[in-house]
């Protein structure tokens, strides 16, 4: 709760399918807002929020995962270990205990089940948190190391940084498997960014299955609303999911988005369009 | 056998609409639809399933609270949080590690298998087709895809057709690793945003890390011709094959709402040159 008792809440921004306008919406929500605010750019694989936001970056984190290095001299060749791995990343070849650290899920099960405590923790670099502000706005996102296949744990490391004072505000990712769950659990709203099309309509659904399985709220944006069909808004009524803004399709908001220049501060009216957005999020949520 | 792989780094920059075009193209193939999370490919082919199996992979924990005496040990080696006070697990946070089954002094967790989705064998009017449906919020997305992968080559062995196309994820994290591993090329299709030359140029970096030739061609164009002209440089310093430019056009949007490929919905559009000069440079450079 802030000073006027209103709760500082999570909003994630997910949409199914990718190229909907997730970042368009979280970058405008963020600057049109008169509170404090911080946007987590959780997209980890390909993070597009700072390109619009423009941050001045102070910090950088490495983020790693523990994997198993075996040490030879004490290791009895009991099996233990390979027994143990459920993702095939140590195993026993001859007589040696070879590991494979990409696939390894930090578990942890085979350096608790050595009975010669022969396995010790290195690290395998996940990729990197940085975290920096704009006017006033926080801003932190993650990115992958290229060639890494685990983002739901970065993800987790850049909602670590959730400051409880502020509005949070998070981009996640496409599609509705792992990382997405990463980016949207724990959130007070979800607000799904949809264009009424076919295969929009189609993630749109998968997406509102995921929120269904984590019983958030959720509401919806239309984007390019005067494109494709009807059957978006029939979807929205059959399953009584709000929607909370249509933005009809034009060529200079295509255009700006291309240049990283944010909606909400050079297209004139939606400032305001934003602000009530969010208080329509708020009377949802409370 | 060729297998080409559609990706992007960025999603809705066009790839299943061009994967449609594609398939009217292409004359003997087998078409993959390697984006399990959220795949769309099915809407415009309209698939006869033939086949239907299940994807099972991985386990859960499920404890036994009759067997079970409250010792915590399973709370405190699970690294992921899922057993909650109760002794409850949350199946979407476990990661199927076993580490809890392992240690149980009471033998009290049961670790079954995961049914995590399913994957079809279908026939298109445009060729046979393998794909596959990932769970809501399941895991092993990377298992999946490359099970579908490996489906599509076994299929076109069988029919004796010689090229494969794939429509991947967007990204460049598990699904899009398995998604590359092995093709014969990649075609990154990218939109000239700052978004999209950003995401091109880590997914160009993977393919590049898998040593996967890659391919590149700029959708809606004409959005912002000086990112387009980036991406070509970007393209040529970093050797990646530069296939062209289609522009933007509604023909996209309109065929996908009668669920056509572009060619089928309108064979004179603009955009339809411009792909069918895109695909008949990647038939050179593969030596389709």
């Amino acid at each position: 709760m802030d000073g006027n008792g209103i709760f500082k809440m999570i909003i994630s921004i997910a949409s199914g399918k990718g190229g909907t306008g997730k970042t368009t919406i979280a970058t405008s929500l963020a600057v049109s807002v008169d509170t404090d605010v911080q946007l987590l750019d959780c997209d980890v694989e390909e993070p597009n929020a700072h390109l619009f936001i423009n941050p001045v970056f102070v910090k950088t984190e490495v983020v790693s995962t523990p994997v198993p290095v075996v040490d030879d001299s004490k290791c009895s060749l009991c099996d233990k270990c390979d027994e143990i791995c459920q993702f095939k990343a140590i195993a026993r070849i001859a007589d040696t205990i070879i590991t494979f650290p990409e696939l390894c899920h930090s578990c942890g099960g085979c350096w608790e089940v050595c009975p010669e405590a022969a396995i010790e923790k290195s690290d395998r670099r996940l990729g990197d948190v940085q975290i920096g502000h704009r006017n006033g706005l926080a801003f932190v996102h993650g990115r992958l190391r290229v060639g890494e296949a685990m983002a739901p744990p970065l993800i987790e490391a850049v909602r670590s940084y959730t400051n409880p004072d502020m509005l949070t505000i998070i981009d996640a990712p496409p599609g509705t498997s792992c990382p997405v769950i990463a980016a949207m659990h724990g959130a007070d709203f979800i607000l799904l960014v949809t264009e009424p099309t076919p295969f929009g309509l189609h993630d749109l659904k998968l997406a509102v299955g995921a929120v269904n399985i984590l019983g958030i709220p959720c509401g919806l944006v239309i984007n390019r609303s005067d494109i494709g069909d009807n059957e978006v808004k029939t979807f929205a009524a059959d399953n009584n999911i709000p929607i909370l803004m249509e933005i009809p399709f034009d060529r200079q908001v295509a255009e700006k988005y291309s240049q990283g220049i944010i909606m909400a501060e050079v297209i004139p009216g939606w400032k305001e369009k934003f602000k009530k957005l969010y208080e329509d999020i708020q009377k949802i949520v409370y | 056998m060729k297998e080409l792989v559609v990706i992007s780094g960025k999603g809705g920059t066009g790839k299943t609409s061009l994967m449609g075009a594609f398939a009217s193209l292409a004359e003997n193939k087998v078409l993959c639809d390697a984006d399990v999370d959220a795949a769309d490919l099915h809407l415009i082919l309209d698939p006869d399933i033939l086949q239907q199996t299940d994807f099972e992979a991985g386990n859960t924990a499920i404890i036994n609270t009759d067997k079970c005496s409250e010792c915590g040990l399973c709370r405190d080696l699970c690294q992921w949080d899922a057993i909650n006070e109760a002794f409850c697990v949350d199946s979407i946070l476990c990661e199927g590690c076993g580490v809890c089954v392992y240690f149980c002094p009471e033998k009290a967790i049961d670790f079954p298998e995961k049914m995590c989705g399913e994957w079809f064998l279908s026939d298109t009017r445009l060729g046979p087709m393998v794909h596959a449906r990932l769970g809501i919020a399941e895991e092993n997305s990377g298992k999946l895809v490359s099970l579908v992968r490996q489906e599509a080559n076994k299929l076109a062995i069988e029919k004796g057709i010689d090229l494969i196309l794939t429509d991947g994820p967007p990204g460049i994290g598990c699904p899009v690793i398995a998604a590359i591993g092995g093709a014969n090329a990649v075609l990154i299709v990218t939109e000239p945003t700052v978004s999209g030359v950003h995401d091109m140029e880590r997914v160009a970096e993977l393919a590049s890390f898998f040593k996967v030739p890659a391919m590149v061609c700029v959708n809606k164009a004409d959005i912002n011709l000086e990112k387009t002209r980036e991406i070509e440089k970007f393209a040529i310093e970093n050797g990646l094959k530069y296939l062209g430019v289609i522009p933007f056009d509604q023909v996209f949007t309109r065929s996908m709402v009668n669920r056509q490929t572009v060619f089928e919905y309108d064979s004179n559009s603009n955009a339809n040159k411009a792909i069918k000069n895109v695909w008949e440079k990647a038939v050179k450079e593969m030596g389709i």
